[in-house]
């Protein structure tokens, strides 16, 4: 019951958070960033339940704690990997008086040695201190993420959120309709949207929705580029949307068509259920399972989509921000974006195991 | 099913199967399957009709990749550039050509990388088990959690800067070679692993070594045969997401640049050029069908060597 009313009020609260932060520009101007602040307590109260009555306590703790390692054993290596390059963050083509390159150098304490440099970056980090960019000069890179990372978020919750809302439906509607020709050409659609880069997606979008290339009367429909209001959204998310979307809709027809051939629900035709209603209730209920397993990797391919997203859209977000402070050797933040994306990751593939449990309660997890 | 009863317990003697026939039956009896497979037939011609394209492309190219004519700037498709010209005037058919040969040899010589490290990585993990398995196994689990366009970027830059090489055009290539052997193997040696785990507690196997084969006999003679189909349909996905990669690489300023060629690298030209809209649809529909042909393969492949597709 409690968990009930906690895991639906989670959905509900999420819902109207999204309907309010895509409305908000026209109705309220905005929501108060303290919502989001309720909607993650609400989500922790939430797992913490999850956790406490399935017993998963001590599998969440190992998994804390391994998570906790990885990222130790990420931040190390690519603390080694950038400062074994050759060429210094401060090497610009134009080349610094070398007291004045020394001066920077001793600010940013890139004399010492590398040894002592790994301690005091490791010291910080364990104060969740990230440090300072070195291109924006003096900015905290824990203000350029925390500034970001809304950014490639709202782009990564909206992209998902459309491939499950096109992907689902799609799939039940194939496996519905099997060997139809609705059927063949949903799937011809979905193997296509796994197989179209997004960077050929987004440039062709932009061109027939902003620059009104084929049609001129689409010209100036949609913004080619930026992220302001809910409008500039349409095309990016629909471009990040599309390769999950397409994976979705395979994965929840070929998993239909499993369970389909089950035993419970040849019992439930039998006692007579209506048709539509042992498609829904029996046969979707038990095949999203398979559905949810893929959505660690669709987390994952999302928030790498997202770099080439923001790069052809300009959306001022981390990944664009990561292309860039790496050309431009920005030590500080290369790390603090590299440790945040996987941090992420890892996060996000420890939820997706716990979901299992939630909706199948035949997995234990230990 | 019945009918693997059958001939798994023949009444005659004479008529025991020697077992490299065996073997042989169950290759010719995926290759049965994949060609009633039609769309991953076509594919099939169509991924050697785009390699014969990208080995033959100087003989086949109308024009040389770097020449330019500005006079026929961005140019629409007419009879003498067919697929149009770049804003240099570079001829778009000779350079979709040329950029054929780069990415297909990117995806498929970084895929073999890939395989033959990883799977040598994963055989040992899966062969030898215990403390070098686990320990072996933790290396993979960190890698896989670094979101591996990030892990891509990272080994770009660093063999970017490196400087290695002179020539630009070999320096880009192996620095997209390092990013894409690094990210790639890892899934590679997990399949192996997984693959070998699962064969080595076969019953044909612990035959083997009651007869008194040697580990490599083993390994080489029963294991590697048994785990072939699976990491064939693995390469299969693995080429056309290599060749995504390297656009992907040389889109961001990482990989090749221009006036060398590749898919990726027209990508960029095309999307930077704006509203011409065959420079970015012509690149783009080379990537797509290819991608298209590698997804629809490896799907036709994976059907034909699961054996519980088998008598369907």
């Amino acid at each position: 019951m409690i968990g009930m009313v906690l895991g639906w009020g989670l959905v509900a609260l999420g819902l109207i958070g999204i309907i309010l932060d895509l409305g908000g520009e026209f109705l309220l101007g905005g929501i108060p960033p303290e919502f989001w602040w309720v909607f993650a307590l609400w989500g922790l109260s939430a797992a913490g339940f999850a956790v406490v009555r399935g017993q998963m306590f001590v599998f969440v703790m190992k998994r804390l704690l391994e998570a906790g390692f990885v990222i130790f054993v990420i931040a190390t290596l690519t603390f080694l990997l950038l400062r074994f390059l050759p060429g210094g963050p401060f090497d610009a083509e134009k080349a610094l008086p070398p007291d004045i390159k020394a001066n920077i150098e001793a600010k940013y304490g890139l004399n010492k040695p590398i040894a002592e440099q790994y301690l005091s970056y490791l010291g910080s980090l364990a104060r969740g201190d990230l440090g300072e960019s070195y291109k924006y000069i003096g900015r905290p890179v824990a203000n350029i993420i925390s500034e970001t990372l809304p950014i490639s978020f709202q782009l990564g919750i909206y992209s998902l959120l459309l491939a499950f809302f096109i992907g689902i439906p799609l799939g039940v509607f194939a496996a519905s309709k099997h060997n139809s020709l609705l059927d063949n050409g949903l799937m011809i659609f979905a193997i296509s949207g796994v197989a179209l880069p997004s960077f050929i997606v987004g440039p062709l979008l932009v061109m027939v929705f902003s620059f009104g290339v084929p049609f001129s009367a689409m010209q100036g429909l949609l913004p080619p580029a930026l992220w302001e209001s809910p409008i500039y959204y349409i095309l990016p998310v629909l471009t990040l949307g599309l390769r999950p979307a397409a994976i979705i809709a395979r994965m929840t027809r070929s998993s239909m068509l499993d369970v389909i051939q089950a035993d419970f629900v040849r019992t439930a035709k039998a006692k007579g259920v209506a048709e539509q209603v042992v498609l829904y209730k029996h046969v979707l209920k038990n095949s999203l399972i398979p559905v949810l397993t893929i959505s660690g990797p669709l987390v994952a391919g999302v928030l790498s989509g997202s770099f080439i997203i923001e790069i052809v859209f300009g959306i001022p977000g981390m990944g664009k921000h990561l292309v860039q402070s790496v050309s431009n050797r920005d030590y500080p933040l290369i790390l603090g974006m590299t440790l945040v994306f996987s941090a992420m990751l890892v996060i996000a593939n420890l939820i997706v195991d716990l979901l299992y449990t939630v909706v199948d309660p035949r997995i234990k997890l230990g | 099913m019945s009918n693997v009863v059958a001939t798994a317990i023949p009444q005659d003697p004479s008529v025991v199967p020697s077992s490299v026939s065996q073997g042989k039956s169950l290759w010719s009896d995926a290759w049965k399957r994949l060609k009633k497979n039609r769309a991953a037939f076509v594919s099939l011609y169509f991924i050697v009709f785009v390699c014969l394209v990208a080995v033959l492309a100087p003989w086949i190219a109308p024009y040389s990749f770097e020449t330019q004519n500005i006079d026929r700037a961005l140019m629409s498709p007419d009879g003498v550039n067919w697929l149009g010209t770049d804003s240099l005037g570079r001829d778009m058919f000779s350079r979709i050509i040329y950029g054929a040969r780069m990415s297909m040899s990117v995806g498929v010589f970084t895929a073999i990388f890939s395989l033959l490290f990883g799977g040598a990585y994963g055989a040992l993990a899966g062969w030898l088990g215990g403390w070098v398995d686990s320990s072996l196994m933790r290396i993979i689990d960190i890698l896989y959690a670094i979101p591996s366009l990030v892990l891509l970027i990272l080994v770009g830059v660093i063999f970017n800067s490196l400087n290695l090489f002179e020539n630009p055009e070999l320096k880009a290539l192996t620095g997209i070679f390092m990013a894409l052997s690094v990210v790639g193997w890892v899934s590679l040696a997990r399949l192996v692993r997984g693959q070998v785990l699962q064969v080595r507690e076969m019953l044909y196997v612990e035959g083997a070594r009651a007869l008194g084969a040697s580990g490599w006999r083993i390994v080489g003679r029963h294991i590697f045969p048994n785990i072939l189909g699976p990491i064939i349909v693995m390469l299969t996905f693995q080429i056309p997401s290599n060749i995504l990669f390297e656009s992907f690489l040389s889109f961001i300023g990482l990989g090749l640049q221009p006036p060398y060629s590749s898919w990726g690298v027209l990508a960029n030209d095309g999307w930077r050029a704006k509203s011409y809209p065959h420079l970015i649809l012509f690149p783009g529909m080379a990537l797509f069908f290819t991608m298209l042909a590698f997804n629809l393969l490896g799907d036709g492949l994976r059907d034909a060597f699961d054996p519980k597709m088998k008598n369907r």
